[in-house]
């Protein structure tokens, strides 16, 4: 056909497709295939339960207290953590931010976040256990009489997601911190604003979409809280969180149907937190962190 | 600089920094009892251990095979590192050079495995990895950890890749160098710094990995991470010296590359990935 037009090819060029392009290709069809369909699958396989109809693996997960108070005891966990971490990474990214050599404290907190939960919770089983440092130093100052109980129950799961927890949120909000402009700072400084005042009404607008992010990703991380959950808690009980129970589902029940069901209302859980998050984050300013015009 | 001055300020900066020294210093008193203990030779009750001695590691070494498994563990690192190094430094050019339909969804479709933490889709990837057969083994591992690497090279790239003129491209285009060529010879030597540090974080994420390795793995792909966890899962059939043995040369195995990767990236770019440089020009 003598077609006036110009040809496929140089269409799909003008629209930024060539071969350039195509390179992209093969990362995207990967994350499709290892990422993109076992949700898919998962999911579908959630609605193919062993025995029953289609909602009998999330009827029986919402009717078993033993599964559907794993949500509660995870949340149990994770919400503190998340709070308490950002609570604490707020004020001390804070001050860091007016340090010139940040560098050391950086790599210092890099490292819990870097060593991982299972070494951290091997380091705790020894520093919380009853004869080690943590009880040991708080008796020799009489603060206590007998050692604390911390690991093998709630405290002990608690101490290691804080551990990898507020480091994690503690950088993030870091890096979030120092990309406000500390003209704006001293803008408000010169007109008298004392401390909490230039927190609340220069920081705190500014920083409202960094410290949702910050709240949403040390959220999703604690609570997809797994092997300290096993090692530092007490997996049967106290500290069964939802993770425990997808994994038994699959590996000691062999029945992937409902470790997929547990995955998706895993996911569900954390979607419903992030949204939260996020949508309590819309009531604050949007715009802007850097200063001058604009 | 702003000075504060008042008693509540100085008081509010003490608090601050006693929350700071608090946290570091219980952080460094758990490592420093891990690697006391793995030196120890007897430890109940007092302080410090009775006494030092290295036997732990020899004992570490041959009870819990680490030969076998430090060798596997940097098989299946290097493979992740060199496959979405390939995968996310080509897929990132693409992604940093071209705008085209639906380049959004794309970015958004290589955000998610970073945000979804692993333990939420590693079951169903496990599912179905162990229904095509890979699942338990050597390369099972491997395509699970990629999961995440991939898309992790990806975000850290594309701003280095953007950074470079597309003036220095043309002008080898020019020169009459072909899409290969122009990689090999122009782009590469200027990534270097970036790739560099994209892939050596790529590489302590898998040392460190413990969810995937742990629900693909089979007996002979465990990585160096998921067989410290069974030791302490089982810690009432061995000394727990020889578990610190084993977890300080775990953390030796890490922090090697940690502090290699620190040369060419900030401490906070590990967590706010795609993040990078202040928001103001």
């Amino acid at each position: 056909m003598a077609d006036p037009q110009p040809s496929l090819r140089q269409r799909l060029a003008l629209r930024g497709i060539d071969g350039v392009t195509l390179l992209a290709l093969p990362a995207i069809l990967f994350v499709l295939a290892v990422f993109i369909y076992p949700f898919a699958y998962g999911l579908l396989l959630s609605f193919e339960p062993k025995e029953g109809g289609a909602l009998a693996n999330y009827q029986r997960f919402f009717s078993d207290p033993f599964l559907y108070r794993t949500i509660a005891t995870t949340l149990w966990l994770a919400i503190p953590v998340t709070v308490i971490s950002l609570a604490l990474a707020v004020p001390i990214a804070l001050r860091v931010r007016l340090m010139t050599r940040q560098r050391l404290l950086t790599t210092i907190l890099v490292l819990p976040v870097t060593l991982g939960t299972v070494l951290v919770a091997e380091g705790l089983l020894n520093y919380l256990g009853p004869q080690g440092w943590f009880s040991r130093t708080l008796m020799l100052f009489g603060v206590i009489e007998h050692p604390l109980k911390l690991t093998n129950n709630y405290w002990g799961v608690f101490a290691s997601l804080i551990i990898t927890g507020f480091p994690f949120t503690f950088l993030l909000t870091l890096s979030y911190v120092t990309g406000i402009d500390p003209a704006l700072e001293h803008a408000a400084a010169t007109h008298g604003a004392g401390a909490w005042q230039r927190f609340r009404h220069v920081f705190l607008p500014l920083l409202a979409p960094g410290l949702a992010i910050s709240a949403c990703l040390s959220f999703v991380q604690a609570f997809a809280v797994f092997p300290s959950a096993i090692l530092l808690g007490a997996p049967a009980g106290p500290t069964r969180v939802i993770s425990i129970a997808a994994y038994q589902a699959a590996f000691e029940q062999y029945d992937y149907s409902m470790a997929s069901a547990i995955a998706m209302i895993m996911a569900a859980v954390q979607m419903v937190i992030v949204v939260a998050i996020l949508a309590f984050r819309n009531l604050f300013y949007r715009g802007s962190t850097a200063g001058g015009k604009g | 600089m702003i000075r504060d001055t008042t008693i509540g300020a100085k008081l509010w900066i003490t608090a601050v920094w006693a929350v700071v020294i608090f946290f570091v210093l219980n952080l460094a008193a758990m490592i420093v009892a891990v690697i006391l203990s793995s030196f120890g030779t007897r430890w109940l009750g007092t302080w410090l251990p009775a006494g030092f001695t290295d036997r732990w590691y020899f004992a570490a070494w041959s009870e819990f095979q680490l030969h076998d498994v430090l060798i596997v563990t940097f098989q299946i690192a290097f493979i992740v590192v060199a496959l979405s190094g390939l995968l996310g430094v080509t897929a990132a050019y693409a992604l940093a050079r071209r705008d085209f339909p639906g380049k959004k969804l794309v970015m958004l479709l290589f955000l998610l495995p970073l945000l979804v933490p692993p333990i939420t889709f590693g079951i169903p990837l496990a599912t179905v990895l162990y229904q095509a057969g890979v699942g338990g083994t050597f390369w099972g591992v491997v395509i699970a950890n990629l999961v995440p690497t991939v898309p992790f090279v990806i975000l850290v790239m594309i701003p280095f890749i953007e950074q470079i003129d597309p003036k220095i491209e043309a002008a080898a285009r020019v020169f009459g160098a072909n899409t290969f060529k122009l990689f090999i010879h122009v782009l590469l030597p200027m990534l270097v710094p970036g790739i560099l540090a994209a892939l050596l974080l790529v590489l302590v994420r898998t040392v460190g990995m413990f969810e995937l390795t742990f629900l693909t793995a089979g007996p002979t792909s465990q990585t160096l991470v998921v067989a410290l966890y069974y030791s302490v899962f089982a810690s009432g059939v061995r000394a727990v010296q020889s578990i610190d043995a084993m977890a300080v040369i775990y953390m030796i195995t890490t922090l090697v590359w940690l502090l290699i990767a620190l040369r060419f990236v900030n401490p906070t770019q590990i967590v706010a990935r795609a993040k990078q440089a202040p928001a103001q020009q």
